[in-house]
């Protein structure tokens, strides 16, 4: 057990992460994990029927839940409600990312537009969005609309809030020098604050879909009658785990994607960040 | 304290707005004005409500299982993440398993919960130890591994064993990123707790701001969340003063 | 009466067997007790590495280091170390840091106290025992260093170009420094530097390195009194002589 941990002398070498690995060996260790808990969670899910430790349906193997997703995806079921939740994210996100950048744009760079907004977003922060999605289904009642509405008003605080810090955070050196050549109102706007800033409103998107992906799935809870949300609440009422299970992962898909997204086109616009 | 003054005009200006808007929509009935609740209104339920002695229930009844939850994943996180970072063929094998699980919001696992533990405390305090976890876990082995190894061959060219150098060198230094790891948690934590409590729930802040849904009364519904965005606000600025106060030796980053 | 330091044919290569890069060729050095000996080289000559391994931060590819006779084996008290970063524990005042060899070894509380005040007055800082390190300059954080090292009562220093990372004028003043303190304490020191200049006014013999693999090119000893005028002759004309010899290996480097 001593040499489990790291010992002095490789603390010395390398410090607490240790040596690199060489890629192929890393590459390898990485799937080997994978596949060790795919394998541990199977052995698990049969140990618990040959041993009769409780009801297995509470814990199907990788497989069940494999199979399910894939019977679901070949009989049509999984893309209805795969684009139903889509759907819901991507106009939610879109309608939020547009405010949140177009407001925050302006309340970074006109102060009238800054003291009447900020107020109202800094009342508003503390308050778990969550909170807020009864109140949307009272005014709008239990349909696309309040969910999407939801989404709007969720992903809008963290996109408002880096554009803002992005169009305030410029150098004011840069403007000066942008001043002295000549360039002045909407010029200077598209042509030295906008790309100064486009760093910070993409992390505020990244987070943004993050925060999308991560409510959805609670609107769809509450009165949907389609969507991965759905599926994974409906499984409740015939303990249908490897459908809760299937959904969940499906969910944690489309976010991973939505972010690897966002991610390549940061990094397509930010090439002048990091030109290697 | 002019820095509490300076939050405090733009709240008053946005109560202001409130009240205007409110009021104004009573006034001229644009929209329902039992949509749009007056800060009035919000205020008389929730005297009602701390009147009866339903708001303390209801907000000691999140609280505990924010902090149950929270408390059980804070323990795991911290030893589980300094084991990771003093154990690299642990780490490397763990690493990858958790990229793998964390895409998935932990929202989506609520029902899950609600199957495996039913509907009482249990499932809450399991599904919040759950949530808070992955995050504080990944950041403080994270903190952890960021510890410059110019401090640890100091210490040990001082005479520090292995203990000595986790004692008093790994975890000093680890000290503000897992402060930040905790707060970040805790937040995250009364994030989701209103959302648990939406469904499957008798008690709790989310339960009464459902409740406000059901029984068609947004001025209930305000009053949770408020009541909520407080909570939040106030242990937000408790733990920022017990970060600045431990970190006061911080070297600017 | 044996040397202090004896390091023994030790070489260093970096990266996989077949696709190693060798950092030192073969050295073979003594330093003598109380002896100040200074490690000079273009970058990347292996010097740093070379002080690495004697303090017991990395293992030799070959051959040994010896310290009052014992193998080297790992990082030990008999083996202060001062680094350019400094790497004071930002958590503990000026005080605690400079206690933490002490501490480590379980002497008593009175005991502790006693050491650092003597140490502190030594490099000049008792007026700042409480205060963090972020609130020092750099020139008075490697006095912290430097202090704190010796409290712990080593058999050898081991200096990484302390002064690399301050201005030249605290760089001087610190120069200035750790040759008063020398008189006092009568170390062994083993000084890594690029500076021609700074290696003159502190060593007795300095060892010029050859670009990678570093090996030994040349020794001075330097015959100077203890106290060195940086202006007299004598100093010019050392510095001239180890210059010209370090620029053929500059040279090397830059082909």
């Amino acid at each position: 057990m001593a040499s489990f941990l790291s010992t002095v002398p490789e603390l010395m070498d390398a410090g607490l992460r240790g040596a690199r690995l060489p890629r192929g060996r890393s590459l390898a260790l990485r799937l080997g994990a994978i596949g060790a808990f795919l394998a541990l969670w199977s052995l698990l899910s049969g140990a618990v029927v040959v041993l009769k430790l409780f009801n297995p349906i509470f814990l199907p193997g990788p497989w069940l839940v494999l199979g399910n997703v894939l019977d679901m995806a070949v009989r049509g079921q999984l893309w209805v409600h795969l684009a139903a939740t889509l759907e819901r994210v991507a106009l939610g996100f879109g309608t939020g990312a547009a405010l949140g950048v177009g407001l925050g744009l302006a309340a970074g760079h006109l102060n009238p537009v800054r003291y009447v907004v900020e107020p109202l977003v800094e009342m508003l922060r503390p308050i778990p969005p969550l909170a807020v999605l009864p109140m949307f289904i009272v005014w709008v009642g239990i349909g696309e609309t309040s969910k999407i509405g939801f989404i709007t008003y969720a992903t809008f605080f963290p996109i408002f809030l880096t554009t803002v810090t992005g169009v305030r955070q410029i150098d004011p050196l840069l403007l000066r020098a942008a001043q002295s050549l000549g360039a002045r109102g909407v010029g200077l706007f598209t042509r030295v604050i906008l790309p100064a800033a486009l760093p910070d409103i993409l992390t505020g998107l990244r987070l943004g879909v993050a925060l999308a992906f991560f409510v959805i799935v609670i609107s769809e809870f509450i009165g949907a009658e389609h969507g991965l949300g759905y599926l994974i609440n409906d499984g409740r009422n015939f303990f249908l785990v490897p459908q809760m299970l299937g959904a969940a992962v499906v969910l944690g898909l489309l976010g991973y994607a939505g972010n690897a997204l966002v991610r390549l086109l940061e990094r397509r616009l930010n090439r002048w960040q990091h030109p290697a | 304290m002019s820095g509490a003054a300076a939050r405090a005009v733009p709240m008053l200006g946005a109560l202001a707005v409130w009240a205007v808007v409110a009021h104004g929509n009573a006034w001229l009935d644009i929209v329902n004005p039992v949509l749009l609740p007056t800060p009035l209104e919000v205020g008389r339920a929730g005297l009602e409500l701390a009147a009866s002695g339903e708001l303390i229930r209801h907000f000691l009844t999140s609280l505990g299982r924010v902090a149950q939850g929270f408390g059980l994943a804070a323990v795991a996180a911290l030893g589980l993440g300094l084991l990771v970072a003093m154990c690299v063929p642990l780490r490397l094998m763990i690493e990858p398993v958790i990229e793998f699980v964390r895409p998935i919001p932990p929202l989506a696992f609520l029902p899950m919960f609600l199957v495996w533990f039913g509907l009482g405390e249990a499932s809450k305090i399991a599904f919040i130890g759950y949530t808070t976890f992955f995050p504080m876990f990944v950041a403080i082995a994270a903190g952890v591994l960021r510890v410059d190894v110019v401090l640890l061959r100091a210490a040990a060219s001082l005479g520090a064993s292995r203990a000595d150098l986790v004692r008093r060198v790994v975890l000093p230094a680890a000290l503000p990123g897992i402060v930040v790891a905790l707060r970040v948690g805790f937040g995250l934590a009364l994030f989701v707790i209103v959302g648990a409590e939406f469904m499957g729930a008798d008690a709790g802040l989310g339960h009464l701001i459902m409740e406000g849904r059901t029984f068609f009364n947004p001025a209930q519904i305000v009053v949770g969340a408020l009541v909520l965005g407080l909570l939040g606000s106030l242990i937000n600025t408790l733990l920022l003063v017990t970060e600045r106060r431990l970190i006061r030796w911080r070297p600017e980053a | 009466m044996p040397p202090k330091i004896q390091i023994q044919r030790v070489g260093k290569s970096f990266g996989a067997a077949n696709r190693a890069t060798p950092a030192l060729g073969e050295i073979d050095l003594d330093v003598a007790e109380r002896e100040f000996v200074c490690l000079l080289g273009p970058s990347g000559c292996g010097k740093s590495t070379l002080l690495n391994i004697v303090a017991g931060f990395l293992g030799p590819t070959t051959g040994t280091v010896l310290v009052d006779g014992r193998p080297v084996h790992g990082p030990a008290p008999d083996r202060g170390v001062v680094f350019q970063e400094y790497a004071l524990f930002p958590w503990l005042t000026v005080s605690g840091n400079v206690e933490f060899g002490p501490l480590l070894q379980s002497r008593p509380a009175a005991e502790r106290r006693s050491t650092v005040e003597r140490y502190l007055n030594l490099v000049g800082l008792s007026a700042h025992a409480d205060k963090f390190p972020v609130q020092l300059s750099g020139g008075m954080k490697q006095r912290v260093a430097i202090a704190r090292a010796l409290a712990n009562n080593p058999s050898v220093i081991l200096m990484d170009e302390p002064f690399g990372a301050l201005d030249a004028q605290t760089r001087e003043v610190l120069q200035d420094e750790l040759s008063r303190i020398q008189r006092v304490e009568h170390k062994t020191i083993l000084f890594v530097t690029h500076s021609i200049r700074e290696a003159v006014y502190l060593a007795d013999r300095v060892v010029v390195m050859t670009s990678a693999p570093g090996q030994i090119k040349q020794i001075f000893p330097v015959k100077l009194p203890e106290v060195r005028d940086r202006f007299a002759p004598e100093f010019t004309q050392y510095e001239a002589d180890i210059t010209r010899v370090v620029r053929e290996e500059v040279a090397k480097v830059r082909e």
